[in-house]
């Protein structure tokens, strides 16, 4: 009996080894710095302008930020652009109203209330502008892929000539760390895509990582205050379960004298 | 029970006492007697009490907010996290609800396998646990519905599709299952409607566990009959009432640092992708809660056969106070269901692991092996252990091996490493 368990055992052990190994057979993410990872993670302020601009300059152009106001670009926690920065960006779009008193649908100037504007109408007319594909929206872009900023940073920096063998089709592009190596998107970032207002130096890295920072922001838009409040919330319990824990000790005194 | 004596002290009391004894029944709570020797493990009935309400109040809260219509419930849930105060706490803490939820409830259940608690006179108690963790698995998938991402309307269409396994009706049946031909408003509509509903019927059958617990009273990790009230037994309040509280804060610690710091560790990424019905995801994966099930149902490269398998593998719970037939309850006691009753404990982990694998090459082989396995454990090993198994004697009394630095306990190990 003894013999049996002991087999089990082991052929239990082989395979979770064997099957550690195999999961081990993944292409590695670029790794980078980021602010707001940890326990007290916090945006980096200018990391979140600059990321905007390089949404704005380079990305908007495709890719939408649907769920994202114009107003959020000025509230605590984001980039935190002055009120009066925030109007001016949300006026320099435009947004269809209406109807009004005559029936009529009108354009105006965003406001801080209006969503980021979509760069086509729908999903139908963003496909038929990038050659079949559809470019994701980035509201949530960040979540929504399995390595999170890691994969969107190294997907960024990922482009590079096709392996010896690999054929392209007319438009596709090889990239590193893109699931199956093909990507529809051209590469977007070059050194010097934008010139940085605040005069920092726009190299590649530099630029994915800012913007990849502004898409965490976009994707949680609340995750500073949730660091901050889990900070608090976690003390505060780890302090009553030790008040809690001598206070059970003092009632179960009473049984363990007794008897 | 004790409590048929207890008189209210004040006038009022007792008037309203002898119309609706609401007071008997809160003095029968905090007198209930309770084996004195319970461990940590035996906390997780009161964690997962505490789970059910917090499920309910922030279920509640997310339903003022939430949209049930196909066009809407993603993006609903975007303005719950962004625009509704504290909407992303509320959420993040239903979520996660939902996997600390079956955290606590594996290891009650395990907790129960290992010390024999579902045997005789526990049996009831027992088969309306299994019932609660079906409603469970019914209410926690159709909540990952709600949200309409990718998983959500994937994990749907895979789900609702295994009716069609039943012979001649299956069809029909999906059909009906999903108001239409596919998965679409109608189907998310009634799994809202039914996601509301079961947490209630929940509520429901906790009343009736605990109530069918307080007949028998709890069992105990020595496993044997107490005499209540006595030696044996603590009243309730106080001193159950602050060990759970305990154990609570503690997994509360846990809880708050998936809540703030990893909220969606547990979560699948392409679920934060809008549902696409002309966008197939590249694995299809359930949460890791149903992992264990998945791979059963996988593992059987027929169809219906695979339904079969894997209901069975819940329903063979139900049956269990009878396949085990050994009148020994904790495993304490018995030196071979014990060994089995961790070879079991990895069986379900590897079956977890290979459910979020491609059912293709080694990991389809191992979850064939795992799935065999989890039915003979449960259909030969536990029927003829209870004849063959040599089992350690039984102290009279669990005061035994409470007294004097746990005589019993080190008894035990003597014994192991005897053999």
């Amino acid at each position: 009996m003894k013999n049996i368990l002991k087999i089990s055992y082991s052929i239990i052990f082989l395979l979770v080894g064997t099957l550690t190994v195999n999961a081990a057979e993944k292409v590695d993410l670029l790794k980078t710095d980021w602010s707001f990872k940890g326990l007290f993670g916090k945006f980096d302020r200018g990391a979140l302008q600059r990321g905007y601009q390089v949404y704005s300059e380079v990305c908007a152009g495709c890719h939408s930020m649907k769920y994202v106001s114009y107003r959020n670009l000025f509230e605590p926690g984001g980039p935190e652009f002055t009120e009066e920065q925030a109007k001016a960006i949300a006026a320099s779009f435009e947004v269809t109203d209406g109807p009004n008193n005559d029936g009529e649908m009108f354009v105006r100037p965003a406001k801080l209330s209006d969503k980021f504007v979509m760069p086509f109408e729908n999903v139908k007319a963003a496909q038929a502008a990038n050659g079949g594909a559809y470019p994701p929206d980035m509201s949530v872009l960040a979540k929504a892929r399995s390595g999170g900023v890691d994969y969107i940073y190294s997907v960024l920096l990922g482009y590079e000539d096709p392996p010896s063998g690999v054929t392209l089709d007319e438009g596709v592009y090889y990239n590193k760390y893109m699931y199956g190596n093909k990507i529809k998107m051209s590469q977007p970032l070059m050194d010097d895509a934008v010139e940085y207002s605040d005069g920092t130096k726009a190299t590649e890295e530099q630029m994915a990582k800012d913007v990849t920072t502004f898409l965490m922001w976009a994707a949680e838009p609340h995750l500073e205050s949730r660091h901050k409040m889990g900070f608090k919330a976690i003390l505060y319990l780890i302090i009553l379960t030790i008040l809690v824990y001598f206070s059970m000790k003092k009632i179960w005194s009473r049984i363990e004298s007794e008897v | 029970m004790s409590d048929h004596e207890y008189v209210p002290s004040s006038k009022f009391g007792k008037w309203f006492n002898d119309r609706l004894p609401l007071l008997s029944l809160a003095s029968h709570l905090t007198d209930y007697p309770t084996p004195k020797n319970l461990n940590y493990w035996w906390t997780f009935g009161g964690i997962l009490t505490f789970c059910l309400i917090t499920q309910i109040v922030t279920g509640l809260t997310l339903a003022m907010h939430y949209i049930a219509h196909a066009d809407m419930a993603f993006e609903s849930v975007e303005h719950i996290m962004r625009d509704v105060n504290y909407g992303w706490l509320i959420r993040y803490i239903h979520a996660n609800g939902a996997s600390m939820f079956f955290l606590a409830v594996y290891i009650h259940i395990f907790r129960s396998l290992f010390y024999g608690s579902y045997k005789s006179p526990r049996e009831i108690i027992w088969i309306i646990g299994i019932i609660i963790y079906l409603l469970m698995m019914a209410a926690a998938f159709m909540g990952y519905v709600l949200p309409w991402g990718q998983m959500s309307f994937w994990g749907a269409t895979v789900i609702t599709n295994l009716f069609s396994a039943i012979p001649l009706v299956g069809e029909g049946i999906v059909n009906w299952l999903w108001g239409g031909y596919s998965v679409d408003n109608p189907t998310l509509t009634r799994f809202f409607t039914l996601h509301y509903l079961i947490p209630f019927l929940i509520l429901g059958l906790v009343v009736l566990h605990i109530w069918a617990l307080h007949v028998p009273g709890n069992n105990n990790p020595v496993g044997i009959d107490v005499k209540k009230p006595s030696k044996d037994t603590v009243p309730f309040h106080p001193y159950i009432v602050i060990k759970d509280g305990f154990a609570l804060l503690m997994f509360m610690i846990v809880f708050a640092f998936f809540v703030f710091y990893s909220p969606n560790i547990l979560g699948h990424a392409d679920n934060y992708i809008e549902a696409n019905p002309m966008v197939t995801p590249a694995h299809i994966v359930p949460e890791w809660y149903l992992l264990p099930f998945y791979a059963i149902l996988r593992s059987v490269p027929d169809k219906l056969m695979g339904v079969v398998a894997m209901l069975s593998a819940i329903l063979i719970l139900a049956a269990l106070p009878w396949l085990d037939t050994s009148k020994i309850r904790s495993a304490v006691f018995r030196p071979l269901y014990k060994q089995f009753y961790w070879i079991l404990v990895v069986d379900v982990l590897v079956l977890g692991y290979v459910g979020a694998m491609p059912a293709e090459g080694l990991y389809l082989l191992i979850a064939r092996v795992a799935t065999a396995y989890y039915f003979i454990h449960f259909l030969i090993i536990l029927p003829v252990l209870g004849f063959k198994e040599k089992t350690i004697p039984l102290p009279l009394s669990i005061t035994e091996p409470v007294l004097g630095g746990m005589p019993m306990a080190s008894a035990v190990k003597k014994k192991e490493s005897l053999n």
